[in-house]
């Protein structure tokens, strides 16, 4: 099967890839934000522990 | 068992233990997602009615079935956390509710890429479909809620109520297909009786939907980090987990 074919899909490749895409794009973007959202909360954490530190 | 419990469910004792589970279940997910891919893809055969279009099945089920197995983690840690009053559990259902979402979007866009070539239209209000994008206004409707209180704790019980009753809508996008035979098709994987599905068909698919499970519990545990993390942003143990 050549590539082209592969990409075809029997014709459906315009269905099918927009499909993987789009979850694809689903799973990527999740992490993503659990990650930066983890990082402003750390950093907002850090933020406060090095204010309390100065008032101490 | 229950010394067991509390230990588990306070903050920097979780905090610690997802950190270190969270990179294992994601590699896991990941190595299962790229084998179910290239099974998908590549090893199956065509299907004799639909082509090469039955195989948007591999990311569609599979979200589908995330959209619900998250929702019915979500409802389940909301009732522990209203029930035992436990915040960690609060925070795990507020964790879940944007990916359940994210899952819930992803299954009704690939449905409806899949509807347009097979039934010719991208979408119909059939009972499928319509207790699905139900379930997305629930997970909606659940974070509005939340965002909308700005007291952590009220915004945890109330927000919990509505996960809960929510949970209804479940058994009702799972049986829909039975109750009412419209144009979505009937489940493929659950007639492990009389499979009608080949087995190069049906592996990848479950494959796919193992890796989807283990990429949920992944980000939940990071997301939920995250989430205790800001609860918390003023405990002692914080400074212990930043510092370090």
């Amino acid at each position: 099967m050549s590539l082209g074919q592969f990409l075809d899909m029997g014709g459906y490749g315009g269905f099918v890839w927009p499909a993987y895409a789009v979850t694809l794009l689903v799973l990527i973007a999740n992490v993503y934000m659990a990650r930066s959202a983890h990082r402003r909360a750390l950093e907002e954490a850090l933020r406060r522990a090095a204010t309390e530190e100065s008032k101490s | 068992m229950w010394t067991w419990f509390h230990k588990l469910a306070s903050p920097p004792h979780f905090y610690r233990l997802a950190g270190r589970l969270a990179p294992w279940f994601g590699w896991a997910a990941f190595i299962l997602i790229v084998a179910g891919l290239y099974g998908g893809l590549v090893l199956a055969p065509p299907d004799y009615q639909q082509g090469d279009a039955f195989r948007i099945i591999y990311v569609h089920a599979p979200s589908a079935w995330m959209s619900l197995f998250i929702y019915v983690t979500m409802a389940v840690a909301a009732a522990i956390g209203l029930i035992w009053r436990i915040k960690l559990a609060h925070a795990v259902a507020a964790s879940a509710a944007p990916i359940g979402a994210s899952f819930t979007l992803a299954a009704l866009a690939t449905g409806a890429l899949w509807g347009q070539p097979m039934w010719g239209t991208w979408w119909v209000w059939d009972a499928r479909l319509t207790s699905e994008l139900i379930l997305l206004f629930l997970y909606l409707g659940y974070m509005a809620l939340r965002a909308s209180i700005d007291e952590v704790q009220r915004a945890d019980r109330a927000s919990a109520v509505l996960a809960i009753v929510g949970v209804i809508n479940v058994p009702i996008i799972h049986y829909s297909v039975v109750w009412w035979n419209t144009l979505h098709q009937a489940s493929t994987v659950t007639k492990m009786a009389a499979p009608s599905i080949s087995l190069a068909m049906l592996v990848p698919l479950l494959v796919m939907m193992v890796g989807f499970n283990l990429y949920f519990f992944a980000v939940l545990l990071l997301r939920a980090r995250g989430e205790v993390l800001r609860r918390e942003r003023n405990a002692g143990w914080i400074r212990e987990v930043v510092r370090a």
